[in-house]
């Protein structure tokens, strides 16, 4: 017969408990507010680490460059999105409505003169508010989807979303999370400098 | 810690410009701020109230759907359209919806540009009402084809007998005006609420919730590295609606204005419409928020220094309105023109007189009481306004379409309009449908944009403690 020690029992809100996983994918540290988090993430990044990100419920203001995260280039792509937009609005009207040529796209196409009321064929004021409507559709398509797809999602997967202690990150707490890939990282040493950011606590993420 | 002593409390009505009126009221912590905007989400049964309201909005969609079936089995004579007046409430109807559409891309694109943090309280269901009130107006000329199995000829498609859309009709440029709108506004809506859906997801109390929740927040957990990326996103957005949402009501007036009737052909039409188009948007807004800010206990976000600031707007956008009014009937005189003189002094004194002053009394002297302090802080009052400006901003559509397609330039084509009940009911069944996806909405989603309205928070700014809390006001 085996006695439980008493020190065994995990409880969710004791700070550093080792839970038995797959693997440690990274060492979470918890704090109650952005100013906090916001220090913490300049000493980070001070330390040489690299892979380390902070999940926080809003936008912290300069945060993103505390971290020294780098310029988007989301930007330049939906400028280039918005000109093909532009270049396929021209390219349609014109095709459909003032030159007389046949193509293949996918099946065969056919463009015609289309003369309606004397006015000319390239009427170039007419063919304005269309060109503007699909640059803004093209941009906004790119703005959206390039943004997710440089972000990574949708992501149907992530320590970070598994763990049941992470819930509250969407809530009012602001988590700073170094990965065990990053060159530093070394299970004692992390956790020591972590304890040293004076975080409410740190939770042990596995993969 | 996350609270912030205050120093004095700070009145949210006050007209002292060295203090900025505080966003949220009673909240200095970010959980509670999260609960109590959910709590209707999270809410075992929502009040009775909104059964009450969701049973009739089901009911008048209903009504809808058996007067569209009726419409398309029989045709568009069930409706009043006719000979002149081959533009009835179908135009009269979508003009009225896409207009209210144009608050909430407004309240979201440009109130942001422009760096106007109140907005976060009313941005969300501002453009939820924006999407619904689309459906709504895209609705209109859909079933007004009558043969709707043919709509798809509004597309360019190839197709077998080689035809295509005519590019220099406004009718090709308002199908793709709307359609971007649509889907940019659509966007917009769904960008702002991924984080607020993650929220939902992480609190969900049942599997059928954090399934539902976790799809549609796309696996937001959020990274600042993602928040990054979606900030620039965001203000891309808001920077693309912003000339977006100036061009759909100007490109619908052009279906008025590049036609050549009296009383459409003017260059005022564009600017006239947009003002117009914010107007009834603001009213609808407010119409929405009153009751539901009572009914859902959000009275800490949507604030009296809220409702007030769109008082304001009303009665801006309500004065340009009534400026454009002014200005149509003087250059109707300046011009020397007989037909156009006609169109104008036969709309005050025609046959449809009486829409045209129901028109003015509703859209130009009821929003004009706002100048009053005491009105602009009597909830009941302003209720009242806005609804009578959203009847007028309806009659200024029926005034501009019916008036001059009755009355053009021989009097021998003229004639005279009057809806069938089929019309009527159309009309209403389409108010049930905007109201049955509005009170889903605010149901099962964030109604108010959670992370922005936490990030105008004076606890909000990382530097908060050395300064003072200016910055995250107002």
């Amino acid at each position: 017969m085996s006695v439980i020690a008493p020190e065994a029992i995990t409880d969710p809100d004791v700070s550093t408990e080792t839970t038995s996983g797959t693997g440690l994918w990274g060492l979470a540290a918890q704090f109650d507010s952005p100013a906090a988090i916001f220090e913490a993430a300049k000493k980070v990044r001070a330390a040489g680490y690299e892979w380390f990100d902070c999940l926080v419920p809003f936008p912290v203001h300069g945060l993103d460059k505390a971290m020294g995260v780098k310029h988007t280039i989301l930007p330049v792509l939906v400028f280039f999105a918005g000109l093909t937009g532009l270049c396929l609005a021209i390219f349609l009207q014109v095709f459909t409505n003032s030159v007389e040529i046949n193509i293949w796209a996918l099946v065969p196409v056919v463009g015609y003169e289309f003369e309606v009321s004397g006015k000319p064929l390239i009427s170039t004021p007419a063919f304005v508010p269309v060109a503007f409507e699909l640059t803004v559709l093209f941009s906004s398509l790119a703005a959206v989807f390039l943004m997710l797809l440089l972000n990574k999602l949708p992501c149907l997967y992530h320590p970070v979303l598994k763990s049941p202690k992470m819930k509250r990150i969407t809530d009012d707490r602001f988590v700073l999370v170094i990965e065990a890939k990053d060159p530093k990282f070394t299970r004692s040493t992390t956790e020591q400098f972590l304890q040293s950011l004076d975080p409410e606590r740190i939770v042990e993420l596995e993969d | 810690m996350t609270t912030l002593p205050i120093d004095h409390p700070i009145d949210e009505l006050s007209d002292d410009p060295r203090e900025r009126a505080p966003l949220v009221l009673n909240h200095h912590d970010f959980s509670s701020v999260t609960a109590e905007i959910l709590r209707a989400n999270e809410a075992k049964r929502p009040p009775t109230a909104w059964y009450i309201a969701f049973v009739i909005s089901f009911l008048l969609m209903s009504l809808l759907g058996v007067l569209i079936g009726y419409l398309v089995l029989t045709g568009v004579g069930v409706w009043g359209n006719n000979s002149p007046a081959m533009w009835g409430f179908p135009i009269v109807n979508f003009v009225f919806w896409v207009g209210i559409g144009h608050a909430g891309t407004l309240i979201s694109a440009i109130l942001f540009l422009f760096r106007q943090k109140w907005r976060t309280s009313i941005n969300r269901f501002a453009e939820a009402m924006t999407i619904f009130a689309v459906i709504c107006a895209g609705m209109f000329p859909g079933i007004h084809v009558g043969r709707i199995w043919l709509a798809y000829w509004l597309f360019p498609i190839p197709n077998q007998m080689d035809m295509w859309p005519q590019f220099r009709s406004p009718l090709l440029w308002d199908v793709f005006a709307v359609g971007t709108y649509f889907t940019v506004s659509l966007l917009f809506w769904y960008v702002g609420m991924i984080p607020d859906l993650a929220t939902l997801r992480d609190r969900a109390t049942n599997k059928v919730q954090a399934i539902a929740y976790g799809i549609f927040a796309v696996g937001w957990r959020g990274s600042m590295r993602h928040w990054h990326r979606y900030e620039r996103a965001y203000l891309l957005l808001a920077a693309l609606a912003t000339p977006l949402v100036l061009s759909v009501h100007s490109v619908v007036s052009f279906d008025f204005a590049v036609a050549q009737l009296p009383g459409w052909h003017t260059t005022i039409f564009p600017p006239y419409f947009v003002a117009g188009a914010i107007f009834s948007g603001f009213a609808m807004v407010l119409t929405l928020a009153i009751p539901a800010r009572e009914l859902w206990g959000l009275k800490n976000f949507i604030t009296m220094r809220h409702i007030e600031n769109m008082c304001k707007i009303v009665l801006l956008t309500g004065s340009m309105v009534g400026y454009a009014y002014g200005m149509e009937f003087f250059i109707a005189w300046y011009s020397g023109e007989v037909y156009e003189s006609f169109a104008f002094i036969n709309r005050a004194l025609g046959q449809y007189a009486w829409a045209y002053w129901i028109m003015v009394s509703c859209n130009v002297i009821c929003p004009q009481l706002f100048w009053f302090k005491a009105i602009r802080r009597n909830i009941w009052v302003i209720f009242i306004i806005v609804l009578f400006v959203n009847l007028g901003m309806w009659f200024e559509r029926f005034v501009i379409a019916v008036t001059s397609l009755t009355n053009d330039f021989l009097p021998s084509s003229w004639g005279w309009f009057e809806p069938t009940w089929v019309d009527v009911g159309t009309f209403v069944g389409s108010f049930g449908l905007f109201m049955t996806l509005f009170l889903l909405f605010i149901r099962f989603l964030p109604i108010l944009a959670i992370s922005e309205i936490k990030g105008v928070m004076p606890e909000a700014d990382p530097h908060a403690h050395g300064h003072t809390d200016g910055e995250a006001h107002e």
